[in-house]
């Protein structure tokens, strides 16, 4: 019995620093044997990966004398590859824009779905967060044929007005293309997750500050705001790695865009295209590495940023 | 005052800012644009699709029945074969990630076992590895074990799913009370006797959510399945209508009947999912909240 009470949560460091001696075998195997499945999967499908990336990335085939170590050669080579720079530039450039731009929209529309409750507004939230259930790929091939001459709307919509339509989908507007897209899929999905957090906060605060004279727009502000603050947080790591590993809806405009997105737009498809157009896997692999270690800093970066905001990591 | 506490105290009594009603019936018309677009034109046959005339309203032909038949036999059925294989996909992996996960994250939560904090610090770190920088070395190590272009290629990595564990172990921490445990125990029932009816009825609502979750990344999965498979019959439907779209642009005019396949085929492919969400609404809405929150 006495071991019952050992298990339950200690309260404080001393407590904690007594007990620590005293737990039993019987806890540690309970708790691996609960963690360990997906520790497996997690050793197999991560780190083993992860490690085998980097393995290969320090090496490189030739066509004369085959494969041979080369340390980091693969990863010079990236930094000073045009086609991997430019395409780390583009997604840099594109979550500068696309990751604000999705969470000021999620963000407003959160607080209006949080102050406004009649039916119409609980369609509305249903509405907007419906493209989260769309694959990406079936997202960009849906928008692609609204920016399409021949099927969408646009030419008919400009036309009215006496105006060209604008070509999403040439070079010079292919990032405004890009954007709507992005904006349209996951700014529901942001939505929801702040609409939960502000849901869970508790409404007599509200009535405080209301006591204390402050208007709609300062408890948004003021209050809404900062008490969800770990949830944009959260949101805003998320979409930023999504983002700069962006892949799916590029690759699929590719085919409506000739020419105007080429095989090494995004360092993921520039990436895809060494490791299995070229079957180069040592240096599609470095750059994989290389982008990851660009989203590590870019994340670690934000999070130190941060720091006295979130409580979630 | 006391009617805005009303709302939140249950009366519901409606909150109506007209104005920005307005400007919400406004974004839910953008945000509905590309499926209204789609509903309209997978009605039309080829003269209608390609014949000019409103592309945001029907002909005077509206034929789903025929082009639902053309999409369900073409190619021998491949499309119905894409849906199929997409849903084996997102249950399976969908299935499988959420009991890792949830096993997962309850002994995060629950147990104190050696290196349990640095164990957790991993996984919260593995959140940030982006998740196609590992696809190019599965490839590899599947392809040694002769496991590329098998329905395995896909499942087993769509296991893995880190945010998954961090979501349970928040919900499992707070949902669920150490002396509820404890007093199974006393009772007599054993550690996997009380996860099972104890703790996992109190996790519900998380578990539902992240069964959501590794379901949809599973459904919606594209690079990975590009890349793992080569025979188009293993293909899940994403991959499936890339490579239509692919062939149609490839040869423009020649690809006239697939475009209208590819239409009603986008169409087709989302309405599961849809349907799971609404259907599944009152009980993944509460388990989204946590991963929020803290």
């Amino acid at each position: 019995m006495t071991l019952l009470t050992e298990k339950r949560a200690p309260r404080t460091q001393h407590e904690k620093r007594k007990i620590r001696g005293k737990v039993h075998l019987r806890e540690h195997l309970m708790g691996w044997l609960f963690v360990g499945p997906f520790g497996v999967v997690f050793l197999a499908f991560l780190i083993a990966p992860l490690g085998y990336a980097l393995y290969l990335s320090l090496f490189q085939k030739k066509l004369i004398g085959g494969t041979s170590f080369v340390l980091f050669d693969n990863y010079v080579k990236a930094f000073t590859d045009p086609s991997f720079l430019s395409g780390v530039w583009f997604v840099l450039r594109f979550s500068l824009v696309s990751i604000p731009l999705q969470i000021l929209i999620a963000l407003a529309l959160a607080l209006i779905l949080d102050a406004v409750t009649t039916l119409f507004a609980r369609f509305s939230r249903l509405m907007i967060f419906l493209p989260y259930a769309i694959p990406t790929v079936i997202g960009a091939v849906m928008w692609g044929f609204l920016y399409s001459k021949g099927f969408g709307p646009l030419t008919d919509i400009f036309g009215l007005f006496g105006a060209t339509a604008p070509d999403f989908l040439s070079s010079d507007l292919i990032f405004y293309g890009l954007l709507n897209v992005v904006t349209w899929q996951w700014a529901g999905y942001y939505m929801i997750i702040l609409y939960a957090a502000l849901q869970g906060v508790d409404p007599t605060l509200y009535e405080a500050a209301r006591m204390d004279g402050a208007g709609r727009w300062q408890i948004a502000t003021r209050i809404k705001i900062p008490l969800i603050a770990p949830a944009l947080i959260l949101i805003l790591v998320f979409s930023l790695i999504g983002t700069l590993q962006f892949f799916n809806e590029p690759q699929i405009l590719r085919y409506l865009a000739a020419g105007t997105i080429g095989t090494d737009f995004t360092p993921n498809m520039y990436a895809y295209q060494q490791a299995f157009s070229l079957a180069n896997f040592n240096y599609g692999s470095a750059i994989s590495f290389a982008l990851g270690g660009i989203v590590f800093i870019c994340v670690y970066a934000f999070l130190f940023f941060t720091r006295k905001r979130r409580s979630f990591l | 005052m006391t009617d805005h506490t009303s709302v939140r105290a249950g009366t519901r009594r409606p909150q109506r800012y007209l104005p920005m009603q307005i400007l919400l019936g406004f974004l839910v018309i953008y945000f509905l644009v590309p499926f209204w677009w789609v509903i309209v034109n997978s009605s039309k046959d080829a003269p209608g699709l390609f014949g000019g005339g409103n592309t945001l309203w029907f002909t005077d032909q509206i034929d789903y029945i025929g082009n639902l038949k053309q999409l369900f036999t073409y190619d021998g059925g491949i499309y119905l074969r894409w849906i199929l294989n997409s849903t084996l996909y997102a249950i399976a992996g969908g299935v499988g990630a959420t009991v890792l996960a949830v096993m997962a994250g309850y002994g995060f939560a629950k147990y104190r076992f050696a290196a349990r904090r640095f164990s957790f610090a991993v996984v919260l770190g593995a959140l940030m590895v982006p998740a196609t920088a590992l696809v190019i070395p599965t490839f590899i190590m599947f392809s040694r074990l002769g496991l590329t272009n098998t329905v395995w290629a896909v499942i087993l990595p769509s296991l893995l799913n880190p945010f998954g564990v961090y979501l349970m172990h928040v919900y499992a921490r707070d949902a669920v009370p150490d002396e509820l445990l404890d007093a199974a125990r006393v009772d007599g029932a054993g550690e996997v006797r009380t996860f099972l009816q104890i703790a996992l009825p109190l996790m519900r609502p998380a578990v539902v959510t992240v069964l959501l979750l590794s379901a949809v990344a599973s459904w919606n999965n594209y690079f990975l399945p590009l890349a793992m498979l080569s025979d188009n019959r293993l293909f899940p439907v994403t991959v499936g209508l890339g490579l239509w779209q692919g062939i149609a642009s490839a040869n423009n005019s020649g690809g006239t009947s697939l475009w209208s396949l590819i239409i009603l085929g986008s169409l087709v492919s989302v309405l599961p999912l849809i349907i799971a969400f609404f259907s599944l609404q009152r009980h993944w809405r509460g388990g989204l909240s946590v991963g929020g929150l803290r």
